[in-house]
């Protein structure tokens, strides 16, 4: 009797299991682990997590990698990769710092040339993935190290950027009403987010409703998923490829800028190992390497688990700077694992 | 009349089949860089025997330098070769896996005690196999995850390209051990009185013992087909897991003998700058030897050959007074130029031009 019902579940578990798209079940484990991180560290660890700002502030460090994941995400649904972004954002960064503080340039110009470094190697990355039918990897392995020689190039010296107009932009605040507390003194302050985190937010909401709901966003799963029955559907597969590098380029421009807006300096050693966190958040978020999987919402949450489990971490007392190297790594092994279990489970599931 | 013409034809041929040689790019690569030298200065390759500090005699020369510093990329272009042929990837993790066997060879050195003993704690044989172990279980992580769990080589490399350099300072607690014995130095810099540096002799060693092993065993053909067709290997009798496995393992073996050269030659290890960048020379070295970068077919001695190419190029461009920092970047136009000669596109459309030229050209004469 029991057993029966056991395995009554069960086949009720699995069909539920095999209804499923394989992007909707990776986003809820990535959700649900993301609650359960963060909900385990208010009741573990308390303190810090238990205000609002705790998390703004995750956030507030966390725009330019949420942006620069998004294209990384898009570029991974399109089965592809980029690993030049981290460079980027160290390029823009030194080259806006550069023309604002040397050549005293207006901010909105810097934005500009944000966006033109971004778009140059999305043209480039993308034409040489698409069209020239390179690996991906390859290509934007030599854009990454290109990216940070020219950083090099641009300037050796990291220097803060005095710059009036754009100081006052970095400085700016955004007041959320209601979610603010009272520190250590006893004194009340506001909860805030930083330009960056706008930004962000409408970038993550845009690229959402791009992939759901736009004829491009579902070429980049069917290409992802499968080029060749892509290409006997007619997509226009190179081309696909193309706007997904390009987007990820432009991105990555605007990410970058978001960096430098946060930071306020420039330096070649700014945004070591963002390509990698990037990746890491994608993955973390249920976008699968083999293309053809994934979800914005996921990557998102991806970022926040990142750097949840790093804050986590890091007020544990284990401070030491290896530490997060270790845990970030550890946390995208158990994903990818996961993944790939998940993946060979429905596989027979579905099979017989 | 036709005698010249037949004539013509084999010179052509000769050539073609000196072309078609996937070993011809590294040579030709390597072809031009000397002739830039020896146009821009011919004292470049001059070769001097001096005296060095210690008193004992040294070949000096750019030659030298060469094959000396661009010895662990070649010893990794051997490993790189063998995982790019098997896995159809590249392992990212090589400059991390670098660290970690070094630290562990200065752990087991320098004892728990102190980072700074007068005397080394333990034999250097004993603390090479401890960082050869430390290394093969990186390839081994890296091999599981690849072979079994079937992740991308370069995705499933990423983990330990994270976590390495963490790793190998959480092995010495963030400390800088330094070793004081002389005898140590040996592997990275000269033995008394032998004027050749060691490194070239360790690389000549390790180059043999992969010849022979692709000579008197069936690893090579294996590999080769693995890469080239998976499913089509397992029909036949193979374990392309297996293969793929030992592939990661055989790299890790590379990764400890790079990382002894590495430690031995300051007899100190810095965590964050320890063999930067050389996964980046490592896979250029593999695509310079003409190896196709998905797995297949594929040639040692021409990533090896690649490697010093690279070697070249930097000691040329560190003459002409770049900055370590600005290196990257020429390097990766470099590689973009390479890659986009050889990708497949191109050369279809690179012979279609061709035929139309000798048509062009053929029709112009009847004309």
């Amino acid at each position: 009797m029991s057993t029966e019902k056991t395995q009554n579940t069960k086949k009720r578990i699995s069909s539920k299991f095999q209804n499923m798209t394989d992007t909707n079940l990776l986003l809820t484990i990535t959700v649900v682990v993301f609650f359960v991180m963060y909900i385990g560290a208010m009741i573990f660890q308390g303190g810090a997590f238990l205000r609002p700002q705790a998390f703004l502030n995750i956030l507030n460090s966390q725009a330019a990698l949420i942006i620069a994941a998004c294209g990384m995400s898009i570029v991974m649904i399109a089965g592809g990769i980029d690993i030049s972004v981290g460079g980027m954002a160290a390029l823009v960064s030194m080259s806006c710092a550069v023309y604002l503080d040397y050549k005293g340039g207006n901010v909105f110009v810097s934005l500009l040339i944000a966006l033109a470094i971004g778009l140059a190697f999305g043209l480039v990355q993308g034409a040489l993935v698409a069209y020239l039918e390179i690996q991906p990897f390859i290509v934007t392995l030599a854009g990454m190290f290109f990216a940070r020689g020219m950083t090099t190039i641009v300037n050796t010296e990291p220097f803060n950027v005095q710059n009036e107009q754009f100081v006052a932009l970095k400085n700016a605040r955004i007041v959320i009403p209601g979610l603010g507390s009272t520190n250590r003194n006893g004194v009340y302050v506001d909860a805030y987010i930083e330009i960056g985190v706008v930004v962000a937010l409408l970038v993550v909401i845009f690229f959402f409703c791009l992939l759901r709901w736009s004829k491009l966003g579902r070429r980049f799963y069917a290409v992802g998923g499968n080029s060749q029955s892509a290409l006997m559907l007619g997509i226009n597969v190179k081309r696909t490829k193309f706007y997904a590098h390009l987007i990820c380029g432009l991105l990555a421009g605007i990410g970058g800028f978001v960096y430098f807006l946060h930071i306020g300096s420039g330096s070649p050693s700014h945004a070591m190992g963002m390509e990698m966190n990037a990746i890491a958040s994608s993955i973390i978020g249920g976008t699968m390497l083999t293309g053809g999987v994934g979800n914005i919402i996921g990557t998102f949450f991806g970022v926040l688990s990142l750097s949840t489990i790093q804050n986590i971490v890091s007020s544990a007392g284990l401070g030491e700077a290896w530490w997060t190297g270790i845990t970030v790594a550890a946390m995208l092994c158990l994903f990818l694992v996961i993944q790939s279990v998940v993946m060979a489970r429905k596989k027979k599931i579905i099979k017989g | 009349m036709q005698k010249t013409e037949k004539k013509k034809l084999t010179v052509k041929d000769i050539l073609k089949n000196i072309v078609s040689r996937q070993i011809f790019i590294p040579i030709a690569a390597l072809l031009a860089l000397v002739l830039f030298n020896l146009i821009m200065d011919p004292g470049f390759f001059a070769v001097t025997l001096k005296t060095n500090s210690a008193g004992n005699p040294v070949f000096t020369g750019n030659l030298i330098t060469i094959l000396d510093y661009g010895s662990e990329l070649a010893i990794l272009a051997i490993g790189m070769t063998l995982v790019t042929a098997a896995a159809g990837g590249q392992d990212i993790s090589v400059g991390a896996g670098i660290a970690i066997s070094g630290s562990v060879i200065l752990r087991v050195l320098c004892g728990s005690t102190t980072p700074w003993p007068d005397k080394m704690q333990a034999p250097i044989i004993v603390a090479f196999l401890a960082g050869c172990l430390a290394a093969v279980l990186c390839g081994a992580f890296n091999g599981v995850l690849v072979a079994y769990f079937k992740i991308q080589p370069m995705v499933a490399t990423l983990i330990l390209y994270t976590a390495g350099r963490s790793i190998a300072a959480w092995v010495n607690l963030n400390q800088l051990p330094i070793v004081n014995d002389k005898s140590f130095g040996y592997f990275g810099n000269i033995i008394p009185g032998i004027p050749i540096p060691t490194p070239i002799f360790i690389t000549a060693a390790c180059l043999i013992i992969i010849a022979l092993l692709m000579k008197f065993t069936t690893l090579g053909l294996y590999t080769q087909s693995v890469g080239i067709n998976e499913s089509s290997s397992r029909l036949n009798g193979l374990n392309p897991i297996l293969i793929k496995f030992l592939a990661f393992v055989i790299l890790g073996l590379c990764v400890a003998v790079a990382g002894l050269i590495k430690v031995s030659r300051l007899s100190t290890i810095n965590y964050s700058v320890i063999a930067k960048d050389i996964e980046m020379d490592a896979i250029l070295a593999v695509a310079l030897g003409g190896n196709v970068l998905s797995g297949g077919k594929f040639n040692i001695a021409a990533s090896v050959l690649g490697a010093y190419v690279i070697q070249f190029l930097t000691t040329t461009l560190y003459k002409y007074d770049v900055r370590s920092d600005a290196l990257p970047a020429y390097k990766a136009i470099v590689v973009i130029v390479l890659v986009v000669l050889s990708a497949p596109t191109v050369r279809r459309y690179l012979n279609g031009f061709k035929k139309k030229l000798t048509l062009r050209l053929s029709g112009k004469e009847v004309g």
